[in-house]
């Protein structure tokens, strides 16, 4: 790289003048727009308070949400102050009426032990004292004296209350002492009670016997077929609600299909009108072009609370108002799509002297078709993913009941469930509106290639 | 176009090669639109089963809705717009508008709404600022002419489609039990969506860039990031702003309805008051929200236009 002069660095000045003289606001253009930028982000951030809110949030649940949608819990809960100490489980414990989990071992000298995650931690306790073992060290403690107290030294893992130690064990749970009961939380990898809950006669056994008993064995639920049955058992499931979730997700998809294509078949005869150089008046054009920007622009949320009030609650609220948010958006596509048409097919199938209709039909038509397909195609896959959120404010399908079992806090692997079925959804959805166009803008691409033969 | 063609034996052949072709056409046209109808009324009678009220029964009173909706007194939408106190107020949060001032300063306040729509443009520009800045490398990465890597690409393309199309008020709902329920948890939730939807348009308009001047750099010794800084990035910004500005128009009825399910803002209120039976409020925030939308839609088509040109408008992305 050879170092320039003076002289030839003033003379490539002069001649690219555009390049070295520019005005102040392309110059600074770009510095501006950053500092813009910045200082609306600061706003922003005031805007939102965005300090209290960090400090407020709880960043630490994310991890536990995240291991809840993937995992559940058993808490036998053990009361000291009985005459004998007994397990209890919560109401709708995952292990059914009957719960004789091989973890809670009744030991032969009336003491009872609790493996969390076998012997490596656990909890062993009697009426007068408890003892926890985790992460190698061994914690002892009294009960005698009305509350418990550690006896010797106390592990970071373990936090003295007032009233109450509690062992945290990580992942796999945690263990509470107080005077009069002992609390155990035992985490599992996994989905508890997927395919049959705790009412079901299947519940508790293993596949194997699942299927002898369907295929051959005696009825258990007499005038009913096992198999039958099972279906019966599976699509009621209370926790897990298969039947709710599988008819609300269809509901999703119904809305979006019917609101796309009730929409594309009212937009398709007004686009028509509506072209800039199809339509037999101008101001017949304007106002239906007015009337497209507005059924966009009132929103698919404002028609979602219409409709849910005109129809109470359901999909058929969501579908009308995907509906009407289509007849804007579809209008306004294919008529631009229309007025981008080539004029010469047209005004061949005029000069032979074909009425309106039929112009459109062979002049117009055989041009637009795939694109309004495609174009229809592409708002379906994207109403199939917004419909989950219409549903939320009562316009039917998954939405509500994710958003309420959210609301709850505690169903995250419900939520996780669901989420799987959309994503599910979405993606078979996407592969077959991508798959269709495709095949159609190869269509058009064909067509292209042979009338550039044809010159 | 007489009857000569058909004599040779071989055109009539093809006229019946091509009658049979055409009508075979006709049918599997005439089977899909039957195929087409009989979804579209199963359908819709599912929808009809499934809703709490039945089409036939409720049309005649959809009209109900509309008259309720209807103030008796025009001026209550003035006045719910403004906050000014209504004659007709009763004690009743329905007529009391003054209820919802924000004052900025001693006497001198914004109408509740006005800072409920500035909430809701907020959080959608936010939200599109997130997507703006992380689309652009992932867009990079992930177009097939300029990746870095095959496996990252292919690593990055899914995580964006994984965006998109996680169901937004999830988002939503799991950052509202972390950060509290409100505009932030929107923003995320809006603005995780705008990564994925802005990427996948972003890493479109990268394949189609020319690649010579990339090609220049590479012969002169430049770095992948080099490259893409100052071959490709130069190209593709007007774009990217143009497909920006567009997400900016749909992040606003994104904000809305996220906000009617607990993200705050205007549609949270107007939710509420739909659901309380506030006629002349609901009037009034849904003219606000029409006129906002209406608005930024054209603001960011003429700013559009003004960047690339009509060509912006082709394909409705």
């Amino acid at each position: 790289m050879t170092n320039l002069t003076a002289e030839e660095m003033l003379s490539i000045e002069e001649r690219f003048p555009h390049v070295f003289r520019r005005p102040l606001y392309q110059r600074f253009g770009t510095l501006f727009l950053f500092a813009g930028t910045v200082l609306y982000l600061i706003y922003a951030a005031w805007f939102f308070s965005l300090p209290q809110v960090l400090r407020e949030s709880h960043w630490e649940r994310l991890p536990l949400f995240l291991s809840q949608w993937i995992s559940y819990d058993l808490q036998p809960e053990f009361r000291l102050d009985q005459p004998e100490i007994t397990p209890k489980y919560p109401r709708f414990s995952a292990l059914g009426d009957n719960p004789n989990p091989d973890w809670v071992i009744k030991n032969p000298d009336g003491t009872y032990t609790v493996q969390i995650d076998g012997q490596a931690r656990s909890v062993t306790f009697d009426k007068t004292q408890a003892t926890i073992v985790a992460y190698g060290q061994t914690v002892p403690i009294s009960l005698t004296g009305g509350k418990p107290v550690v006896t010797g030294p106390v592990p970071d893992w373990v936090t003295v209350h007032d009233d109450e130690v509690v062992a945290k064990m990580g992942f796999v749970g945690e263990v509470r002492v107080t005077a009069d009961r002992v609390k155990v939380r035992k985490r599992f990898l996994g989905w508890a009670n997927f395919v049959f809950d705790t009412r079901s006669p299947f519940f508790g056994k293993s596949a194997g016997e699942v299927v002898s008993l369907i295929v051959s064995g005696p009825e258990l639920q007499p005038g009913t077929s096992n198999l039958a049955l099972a279906g019966d058992n599976i699509w009621n499931n209370a926790q897990w609600q298969h039947g709710d979730v599988w008819t609300k997700l269809l509901q999703t998809i119904v809305m979006a299909f019917l609101g796309t294509l009730l929409g594309g078949i009212v937009a398709f005869p007004l686009a028509f009108f509506a072209a800039r150089n199809l339509t037999p008046s101008g101001v017949l054009g304007q106002v239906l072009k007015r009337f497209f920007d507005f059924m966009r622009s009132v929103d698919m949320l404002i028609w979602a609370l219409f409709f849910t009030r005109a129809f109470g609650p359901g999909p058929l609220a969501g579908s009308a108002a995907i509906f009407f948010t289509e007849i804007g958006t579809l209008g306004k596509t294919y008529s631009e799509a229309l007025e981008n048409i080539d004029d010469k097919p047209r005004e061949g199938v005029l000069s032979t002297g074909a009425n309106g209709l039929l112009v459109q039909r062979y002049g117009v038509m055989p041009e637009v078709v795939p694109i309004f397909i495609s174009q229809t195609l592409y708002q379906w896959e994207s109403n199939t993913r917004g419909a989950t959120i219409i549903g939320a404010v009562g316009a039917g399908g998954i939405g509500l009941k994710l958003w309420e079992a959210m609301r709850t806090n505690s169903n995250w692997a419900n939520v996780f469930y669901m989420v799987l079925l959309t994503l599910a959804v979405v993606f078979i959805f996407d592969n077959i509106s991508n798959f269709l166009r495709r095949r159609l803008s190869r269509t058009i691409h064909d067509y292209n290639r042979l009338q550039a033969q044809q010159g | 176009m007489t009857s000569a063609t058909f004599h040779s034996d071989a055109t009539r052949q093809q006229a019946d090669a091509w009658r049979r072709q055409t009508s075979l056409r006709r049918f599997y046209t005439a089977l899909g639109v039957g195929l087409l109808l009989l979804a579209m009324f199963s359908s819709m009678w599912f929808a009809d089963e499934a809703n709490a009220g039945h089409f036939f029964e409720r049309l005649p009173h959809i009209l109900d809705f509309l008259s309720w909706l209807i103030p008796k007194d025009w001026n209550d939408v003035w006045r719910a717009l403004f906050d000014i106190a209504s004659p007709h107020d009763k004690g009743t949060q329905e007529f009391n508008f003054p209820l919802g001032r924000v004052y900025v300063w001693g006497g001198f306040y914004i109408p509740e709404y006005f800072e409920l729509m500035l909430t809701t443009v907020n959080t959608a520009l936010v939200a599109t600022f997130i997507g703006f800045v992380f689309a652009i490398p992932f867009s990079f990465i992930a177009a097939r002419n300029l990746t870095p890597s095959p496996i990252l690409r292919l690593v990055v393309k899914r995580f964006m489609e994984l965006l998109r199309a996680f169901p937004e008020i999830v988002i939503a709902g799991l950052f509202a039990a972390i950060v509290s329920v409100g505009p932030v948890a929107a923003i995320i939730a809006i603005g995780l969506h705008s990564i994925g939807a802005l990427g996948k348009l972003f890493y479109e308009i990268n394949e189609n860039v020319d690649m010579r001047p990339e090609e220049g750099l590479r012969a002169v010794g430049a770095n992948w990031f080099e490259r893409v800084r100052f071959a490709d990035l130069p190209q593709v910004l007007p774009n990217f702003i143009s497909y920006t500005l567009l997400r900016v128009e749909i992040n606003v009825r994104a904000s809305t309805i996220i906000g009617a399910v607990g993200g705050g803002g205007i549609g949270e209120e107007l939710k509420l008051s739909i659901s309380r039976g506030f006629g002349a409020k609901t009037l009034a925030l849904v003219l606000l929200l029409f006129t906002t939308i209406f608005i930024v839609d054209q603001f960011s088509a003429w700013l559009r236009r003004k960047l690339v040109g009509e060509q912006a408008f082709l394909m409705g992305a």
